[in-house]
């Protein structure tokens, strides 16, 4: 055997200098990390402007997503608000309609949180069997960051609650500055509980694509009702049955009834490692299956993992202590023994709830429900370490 | 000096005892330290009371019970045509659609079958949510141009193109409330807790849970790369023994591009200012529901716009123009700068019978901007 040149030889970036300080203000990954972007799948929907695209999470770790690569979803573009031109507008049912300006929101207590945000529609593809091939794609309308922000409840309490009376039947109708408005209904007792008037993520400014300078951060709830570029907050006493809470993020069952304000994201979970875009490349021995867990409903306290497609379930740890609707990270260090296996993972929440199989879904929903699709994932992984997404009996 | 110093070192040290006193008390209460931000309630005196036509201007929402709704009225013929102008480029001249563009008419007990067919006639609960939208929304990428009366008329003709109302129907703020949508019972309260929260709250089986597994389907959509191809950098596997879906990635993956989203420009003429071009590329946002440029740009509803200015109008292969273009092309008519500005100031007018559904670009500077953008993309 040969000595490693790499070792023996003196290489260029051990004798020349690099990069200085003063190369890049605001630093972007290295170029050999360029798989780690965003994808889109372009027949969705009919345009890209109001459309998705796809968080890598087959390539990250941990659980905080880099805003750069957290996806994007939006109804007409995402549109630059300056902080200077951002109003936003408190009225109904309040005993003084509000406007606030940017500076206004910064003097306000603010909190900082970590919270996942899944759009109702993540998984959705799959309903109907095993279609893209790839965690991007099949769980990827999904981020978790922390944010920065005001209580809603304190700039509802700031325009004054006594002239919406009984606040038990009362509503929060929230809605964008942008083409689309996204407009959505928050029941009072969620408004008034963790909903967040967010300014930062992950310790800098919103990006654009995610609702710069403002939005709204629904914790547990789906994605559609995180307002990007929040513009009005409305008091009503009913619902207002937007088009988003009614034409859409609505799930059809088999009888042809559908589902409206259902709003709570249920416990999830999907292997990221091993997976049809992460293959296994160094042979059989030690091996680590790496993952998200996630619920709505609070924490995640444990995820067991299968490779023989749930005839025999292990459990995995946990990366660290499960937050309250935010991901988690679970690992099952195992070995591999060159043999192809079927890998699942099956979350567990602070409820006792357990992450359902695609045939327990169907079973109740149907086919057709688009949206809220929670179900066990498998990959199939051959000799060879090659992932495929697959269903099974 | 000294006596001073002494005095504020002893202010300094009482401070410093008084501060640690009120941690000790603190750590011995037991809190964790991190607080809510509790509320005084609303005794911070922030943000200015909102004028009343602030609200007005902003607070157009429309309750189901027809609460919101301005006065106004629209018919079903006025409606026909108003959406022809407006809607049925994406829509369809009948609302059944065009290409991936949403069908608004039809699909009437289809919603139990096993490719439901949702519209605005089949699905819709609210009329109420019908007439928010379209006046707040739509038309796409021209939202909150459509006056009361506009909105009324296309409402009436949504219904009518749903069966649901006569040709001689109007709609309007006064008869709004008595209509009822087909499928305004169809929907339930999310029932979660009760069909499946009970029975999914149980501890999961460990071991031979089940006799045996087969695979029962493999993944549709296994291997599909982009035009040109897509590298994705998969610890050097193969494609051969890789099964991947790799969509369109952007053109340029390295980190230090700055393209802002739409093709990146080359710039052809040295002499058009590149502030215009840039100016311009905003214009085209107004465009782009419809129409590509730049390289590998496809006809969309629109034909894409590649060396437009000097192009012989009606002239993109396996586009299906409209009548007037298609004249336009036989009579061996030019896009030039002046045909061009005088077309997007007012479409309708220049080339009467055209599908594009735009109203026109109003602003002079608007125009030069536009027109500096499409010379720069050329092919």
């Amino acid at each position: 055997k040969e000595a490693d040149p790499l070792i023996t030889e003196v290489q260029e970036w051990a004798s020349l200098t690099g990069a200085g300080v003063d190369e890049t203000p605001y630093g972007l990954p290295i170029s050999f990390e360029k798989d780690v972007v965003r994808r889109n799948v372009e027949w969705l929907t009919a345009s890209p402007i109001s459309s998705i695209n796809f968080t890598p999470i087959h390539a990250l770790d941990g659980t905080i997503t880099p805003q750069g690569c957290a996806f994007e979803r939006h109804h007409s573009g995402a549109i630059e608000l300056r902080k200077e031109d951002y109003r936003l507008m408190i009225n109904g049912l309040v005993d003084r309609p509000l406007v606030f300006n940017y500076p206004d929101l910064e003097r306000f207590p603010r909190e900082n949180h970590v919270y996942f945000c899944e759009c109702a529609a993540n998984t959705g593809m799959e309903w109907a069997g095993a279609q893209l091939n790839g965690a991007q794609f099949t769980h990827g309308m999904i981020h978790n960051m922390e944010y920065t922000g005001v209580p809603l409840r304190t700039l509802l309490k700031e325009a004054g609650l006594d002239a919406a009376g009984d606040l038990k039947n009362k509503w929060v109708y929230v809605e964008g500055a942008d083409a689309s408005s996204n407009g959505r209904s928050i029941p009072m007792e969620k408004a008034l509980d963790d909903v967040l008037v967010a300014f930062k993520a992950n310790g800098e400014a919103l990006r654009m694509e995610h609702g710069y300078p403002v939005r709204l951060v629904v914790p547990g709830w789906e994605g559609n009702m995180w307002v990007k570029w929040l513009r009005r907050i409305e008091v009503t006493d009913m619902a207002v049955e937007s088009r988003e809470e009614t034409s859409k993020y609505t799930d059809v069952y088999e009888d042809g009834t559908a589902r409206k304000w259902t709003w709570v994201m249920d416990a999830k979970s999907v292997i990221t490692s091993p997976s049809p875009q992460m293959p296994i490349t160094h042979g059989q021995g030690p091996l680590v299956i790496s993952g998200l867990a996630w619920s709505g409903h609070g924490k995640i306290t444990r995820v067991d993992v299968s490779k023989d497609g749930g005839i025999t379930w292990e459990t995995a740890r946990l990366g660290k202590q499960g937050d309250s609707k935010a991901l988690t990270r679970f690992y099952l260090d195992t070995d591999w023994d060159g043999n192809p296996m079927l890998l699942q993972s099956r979350a567990m929440d602070e409820t006792g709830y357990v992450q359902p199989t695609k045939n327990q879904l169907r079973e109740v929903r149907g086919e057709n429900a688009v949206y809220h699709n929670n179900c066990i994932q498998t990959w199939f992984v051959n000799e060879n370490g090659v992932a495929e997404n697959v269903e099974v009996s | 000096r000294a006596s001073q110093e002494a005095q504020t070192v002893s202010e300094l040290r009482q401070k410093v005892a008084e501060i640690q006193v009120l941690s000790e008390q603190r750590a011995a209460a037991g809190s964790d330290m991190t607080e809510p931000a509790l509320p005084k309630e609303g005794a911070f005196g922030l943000g200015r009371e909102a004028m009343p036509e602030e609200v007005a201007a902003w607070d157009v929402d429309v309750l189901p019970d027809g609460r919101g709704l301005p006065e106004g009225r629209g018919d079903v013929f006025t409606g026909d045509e108003v959406f022809a102008e407006k809607c049925a480029s994406c829509h369809g001249d009948f609302a059944e659609g065009v290409d991936n563009w949403p069908v608004l008419a039809g699909g009437f007990d289809t919603l139990g079958d096993k490719d439901p067919v949702k519209t605005v006639g089949s699905y819709w609960p609210y009329l109420s949510t019908v007439w928010d939208y379209v006046h707040r929304s739509m038309p796409f990428g021209e939202a909150q141009t459509l006056t009361a009366d506009e909105t009324y008329a296309i409402v009436a003709y949504i219904l009518y193109s749903n069966d649901l109302v006569d040709d001689d129907f109007e709609l309007s703020h006064e008869n709004f409330a008595e209509f009822e949508m087909y499928n305004t019972d169809g929907f339930v309260i999310d029932d979660r807790p009760e069909l499946e929260y009970s029975k999914w709250r149980t501890e999961p089986c460990m071991e031979n849970c089940k006799p045996s597994v087969e695979i029962t389907m493999r993944a549709t959509f296994l291997d599909v790369t982009p035009e040109g191809g897509g590298e994705s950098v998969m610890n050097d596997a193969s494609a051969e023994d890789t099964p991947t879906f790799v969509a369109n990635a952007p053109a340029s993956n390295t980190p230090s591009d700055t393209a802002s989203g739409t093709e990146s420009v080359a710039v052809l003429s040295a002499d058009i200012d590149p502030k215009l071009i840039a100016s311009g590329q905003k214009v085209f946002r107004k465009c782009q529901a419809c129409h590509d440029v730049g390289a590998g740009a496809k006809n969309k509803s629109g034909p894409q716009l590649n060396g437009l200015i000097g192009r012989p109008m009606g002239s993109v292969e396996s586009f299906n123009y409209s009548k007037v273009f298609k004249t336009a092309h036989e009579e061996g008519r030019v896009w030039d700068e002046a045909a061009l500005a005088e077309f997007l100031a007012k479409p309708k007018s220049f080339m009467k019978g055209t599908k594009m559904a735009f109203s026109g670009l109003r602003k002079e500077q608007d125009l030069d901007a536009i027109t500096a953008y499409l010379k720069s993309v050329g092919d």
